[in-house]
């Protein structure tokens, strides 16, 4: 099970890369993020399990705390740019460009 | 074999909601997939015995942070004319290529390895109270330093967002 277990992580995780990379909507990339820790987290509880040792599901909890703080911030950053550019295409928001 | 069916299952409910994150046009229907993705994964990690963990998924992942997500969507309410024309360009096809190839990459190296059998354990693998004792217990430290983390995201958050006095942001 271990071994399906990693294949369905590596396939999630590379979906996760893929819509990061081919999506402009920089809500899209935000959820794109949110696949790939997840993918991460299916990886730590299998490894856990096929050690029978429960530290992997410390390491799911604190990625989870690092998600939801990565979310809101995040997003606060989302709604502070649409606010002052009405724009949430990456595209687009290119300030920092020289 | 039961487990194996159930494994099957949630794996190609998560594989095609996360399909669905990445090829929606709208990302209202993006975080709708993303939602029934981590309902799968919780399933997985259930089936993994991290009963906790997979609570923990449902609470925290699909519960609140999805419901930021999609609080945030519908704030902005996006016309389609804001959320841009979907451009494909070389950078783009060159980057989504390397991420698969990787990926093939990394699932070539993984298929025919031998594992050792997973070791049976008992009820208490993965409950609340044997991860409790770990995580404050030996893990107390980084526990404390993730609330500040936190407590550090929220502040950042708040002061992103206000609006000050008299105009401007």
């Amino acid at each position: 099970m271990t071994h399906e277990t990693l294949i369905l992580s590596i396939v999630l995780f590379a979906i996760g890369a893929v819509g990061f990379v081919i999506r402009r909507n920089a809500i899209v990339v935000l959820m794109s993020v949110e696949l790939m820790l997840n993918a991460c987290n299916l990886a730590f509880v299998a490894f856990s399990r096929q050690l029978g040792d429960m530290t992997g599901h410390v390491y799911v909890f604190m990625v989870m705390t690092v998600a939801a703080a990565e979310a809101a911030v995040g997003l606060a950053i989302v709604v502070l740019i649409f606010r002052t550019r009405r724009a949430v295409n990456l595209d687009e928001i290119n300030l920092l460009k020289g | 074999m039961i487990l194996a069916i159930f494994f099957y299952v949630f794996a190609a409910t998560a594989v095609v909601f996360a399909v669905g994150v990445i090829a929606s046009r709208s990302p209202l229907y993006s975080a709708l997939n993303l939602i029934g993705c981590l309902f799968a994964v919780a399933a997985l990690f259930a089936l993994q015995s991290a009963q906790l963990m997979a609570v923990f998924q449902v609470l925290v992942y699909a519960g609140a942070i999805m419901v930021m997500i999609l609080f945030v969507i519908m704030l902005l309410n996006l016309t389609p004319r804001e959320l841009g024309r979907a451009k494909v360009n070389v950078p783009k096809i060159a980057g989504a290529y390397c991420m698969v190839a990787a990926a093939v990459l990394l699932v070539v190296r993984l298929v025919g390895r031998s594992w050792l059998p997973v070791p049976a354990v008992d009820d208490r693998f993965g409950s609340i109270e044997s991860v409790g004792e770990l995580l404050y217990r030996t893990y107390l430290l980084p526990f404390e330093m993730v609330s500040l983390l936190l407590l550090g995201a929220i502040i950042g958050a708040v002061l992103l967002t206000r609006k000050l006095e008299g105009g401007g942001s």
